[in-house]
């Protein structure tokens, strides 16, 4: 995939704008020049015109939840190749997790992500550890890391387990006004457990993982950020215990978000039934109670995110027995796609909600400036057809690894790619005239 | 036996992954089946030529004496020609992966694998890649299906029916392979099943595979027609599940004076091996209620049963 320079002045003729903020989903075009949107539904007659055949550009899509595996596992992922992906599934930026090796904990590693990122028009957010070498032990210079660039603090993959630790994480974090990304996660209470204990696990003879392992940290966190004051944002929520803990601090307040992974949304712990390792990720896929609690916490607001938690493994990792299996899925380039097709086609969340969900909501978490179809605002677009169908074939994915449940599903939205700056980046090469 | 212009297989499925599904008179046709089996062993000359040419892999990934042993002998019995793996770990770290062990072996041209793992799924993992016939021979927690089909011979040579017998499962059932094998075969013959032993040791959900819990050893002899004692791992306590084995052997060690109150006599199984003195007191291993040999010897028909039943080559059976 190679990024293709823009036109100078470039209208985006039959599209559907979709603006949350604004309230808009509507026919109409969009002009842009040098990377700056300058109108809206105007006809620019000395301006490239790309025509999109009813495709819809919305503010540009961020992932706030991915594993870009670099430095250290670069045969699962490299930065290059997860922005790749990312392009191809429609996000122009992504916020990349500290569980490398070396682990995110310094300045300058922070600062190498991001230059490496430069070279391409996505940009990489890098998340910093909140412990050194995310061990649990020690914080990590959380003012320096922001400065270099860290936008949260997280050690996803692992949970402080130390109460009084993540105490000191809440409140010291507050130096920089960044969320603590919580993975929250009882390591004594999963225990050796591959999947979600339930009925299944148990037919399966599978260790489970309890939903109490999600629960109690969540609970435990969200008190300490009612103690402390500190931003708290939980990852991957995925139990109905945990949405009610979130639900019951935004009513209260409290400085506490949430994300919730398109995999939680769609499918339970009877896709294990498969022995299928691409069905295996923490948290682990719920029960359907879960699964539809999700939906209805998703249709109230309860989320800020959708973060599909993109988590690349190698074939020699999946292509083993379940216990054996690495944990996670991928989920770049098929997010918007399941996203669109199963929530926004069924009309359970409008084209706008979904459009939040990927593309401010996260920001807002982030700290990072909104984005609108709006003349004057830096162009950070995402383009989708919201009729394309398409099969999903993880063997097309710019992704290094293939580990997606999601292969064969038939969907209805397909992501073409992403403007950004004067750059196009994606799947489709746009055709200028 | 059921077969249309001797082409179609006995069984719908190509292997024996488990008795979950597997419907009612194919458990009737592989008991059936051993039955037949049972004779030839005790003829003089306990061999007969129906797989001969027929190559079998015993892939045992975790210790076993009596299921590779019984295996083996099934397999001799049947004129099969056998190759033996074994290796105990697995997994990416130490070389090898089990796909690649796997399909070196098959590469050798074996028509079955027999495949013991420790890992709950490896034999459909290895169903789903490789070409040969997969019979499990206990995969983790999972199941262990030809150990219950010898524990449901035994309780049909005992009862001679399994509609309405109420056979109760004492122990580790969160460990147990063998308690979810019996519990498909069992409910599936119309068998009522309770499981019995402390909480720490009951999987979550266990109500949703229709049997009744209980954590009192008496009510469950009151209750039972027969009495599957499972083996009590000694792991179990140092990793926290059990304050003593001398506290189970109280609570839910199977005695005579607890059977000596049971309304019958009760049948008493064992899939071995005993840990005399804690799931079962010695006496009662002994005793003629005991059954716990015949299963031994069942189990080495179960296992001639199923491999022809799998593997036999056409118009054999």
């Amino acid at each position: 995939m190679k990024p293709i320079q823009l036109p100078d002045k470039l209208l985006l003729k039959n599209v559907r704008l979709v603006d949350a903020e604004q309230n808009i989903d509507q026919p109409g075009s969009l002009l842009i020049e040098s990377g700056v949107i300058t109108a809206l539904n105007t006809d620019a007659d000395d301006a490239t015109v790309w025509d999109l055949d009813g495709a819809v550009v919305c503010p540009g899509f961020v992932d706030m939840h991915v594993h870009l595996r670099e430095p250290g596992f670069e045969d699962a992922e490299t930065i290059k190749s997860g922005q790749k992906a990312a392009a191809a599934g429609g996000f122009t930026a992504v916020a990349c997790m500290p569980n490398t090796n070396p682990a995110l904990d310094h300045a300058g590693i922070v600062r190498w992500i991001i230059e490496e990122a430069e070279s391409f028009p996505i940009t990489v957010y890098p998340i910093a550890a909140i412990t050194k070498n995310r061990a649990g032990l020690e914080l990590t210079e959380m003012v320096e890391l922001h400065r270099a660039g860290a936008l949260a603090f997280s050690d996803d993959g692992g949970c402080v387990e130390n109460t009084e630790l993540m105490r000191r994480a809440l409140e010291y974090s507050k130096l920089t006004g960044a969320p603590i990304i919580d993975h929250a996660e009882d390591f004594k209470l999963t225990g050796a457990g591959s999947m979600h204990e339930s009925a299944v696990s148990t037919r399966l003879g599978l260790p489970g993982i309890p939903r109490l392992s999600e629960d109690i940290m969540t609970v435990r966190d969200v008190m300490l950020a009612e103690y402390t004051g500190g931003k708290l944002h939980l990852a991957h929520v995925s139990t109905k215990g945990a949405l009610e803990a979130l639900e019951d601090a935004l009513k209260r307040g409290l400085p506490v978000t949430g994300e919730v992974s398109p995999h939680h949304l769609l499918l339970t712990d009877k896709a294990v039934e498969s022995f299928d390792t691409s069905t295996k990720m923490k948290p682990p896929l719920r029960e359907e109670e879960d699964r539809l609690a999700l939906i209805e916490g998703m249709k109230r607001g309860a989320f800020a995110a959708i973060a599909t938690d993109h988590a690349p493994h190698p074939y020699e990792t999946k292509e083993v027995p379940f216990d054996e299996a690495a944990f996670g899925i991928i989920g770049l380039e098929t997010a918007l796609g399941l996203i669109w097709d199963r929530f926004v086609r069924t009309k359970v969340i409008s084209a706008a909600d979904m459009v939040r969900l990927f593309s401010n909501g996260p920001r807002q978490v982030l700290g990072l400036p909104e984005v609108s179809l709006t003349a004057g605002t830096p162009v950070e677009l995402t383009v989708f057809h919201p009729d394309e169908k398409w099969v999903v074939n993880a063997k097309e994915f710019y992704t290094k690894s293939r580990n997606t449940p999601f292969n064969g599903w038939e969907l209805i939205g397909r992501p073409w790619g992403i403007l950004k700056g004067s750059m196009w980046a994606g799947r489709v090469t746009p055709s200028f005239k | 036996m059921s077969q249309d212009n001797g082409k179609s297989p006995a069984l719908s499925s190509r292997h024996l992954l488990g008795l979950e599904g597997v419907p009612a008179d194919e458990i009737t046709l592989i008991l059936d089946t051993a039955e037949a089996m049972k004779e030839i062993l005790d003829r003089p000359i306990k061999k007969v030529p129906t797989l001969r040419g027929v190559t079998v892999v015993n892939l045992f990934f975790e210790d076993s004496t009596r299921t590779k042993l019984s295996f083996e002998l099934a397999e001799k019995r049947l004129s099969a020609d056998l190759i033996n793996f074994s290796k105990s770990g697995s997994s990416v770290a130490k070389g090898e992966t089990l796909l690649d062990t796997a399909r070196n072996i098959e590469a050798m041209k074996v028509d079955v694998v027999v495949v013991r793992h420790q890992h709950p799924g490896v034999p459909k993992f290895l169903a789903d890649r490789l070409t040969s016939v997969v019979v499990n021979a206990g995969d983790g927690s999972h199941e262990h299906p030809t150990q219950a089909l010898l524990d449901m011979m035994t309780l049909r040579q005992t009862f001679g029916h399994f509609k309405g017998l109420r056979v109760a499962i004492v122990g580790d059932i969160t460990h147990s392979r063998v308690v979810k094998s019996n519990i498909h075969g069992l409910i599936t013959m119309g068998a009522e099943v309770m499981l019995v032993g402390p909480p720490t040791l009951m999987p979550r959900d266990v109500e949703s595979l229709n049997v009744k819990v209980s954590h009192d050893i008496d009510e469950a002899i009151a209750w039972a027609d027969a009495l599957n004692v499972l083996r009590l791992q000694l792991e179990r306590q140092k990793s926290g599940f059990l304050p003593s084995l001398r506290e189970y052997h109280m609570t839910f060690g199977v005695t005579l004076e607890r059977l000596a109150k049971a309304p019958k006599e009760l049948v008493i199984l064992h899939p071995g091996p005993m840990n005399r003195g804690v799931e079962i007191e010695s006496a009662v291993a002994d005793s003629g209620a005991s059954v716990i040999l015949e299963q031994v010897t069942n189990g080495v028909a179960v296992r001639m049963a199923v491999l022809m039943l799998l593997s036999a080559p056409e118009g054999i059976l």
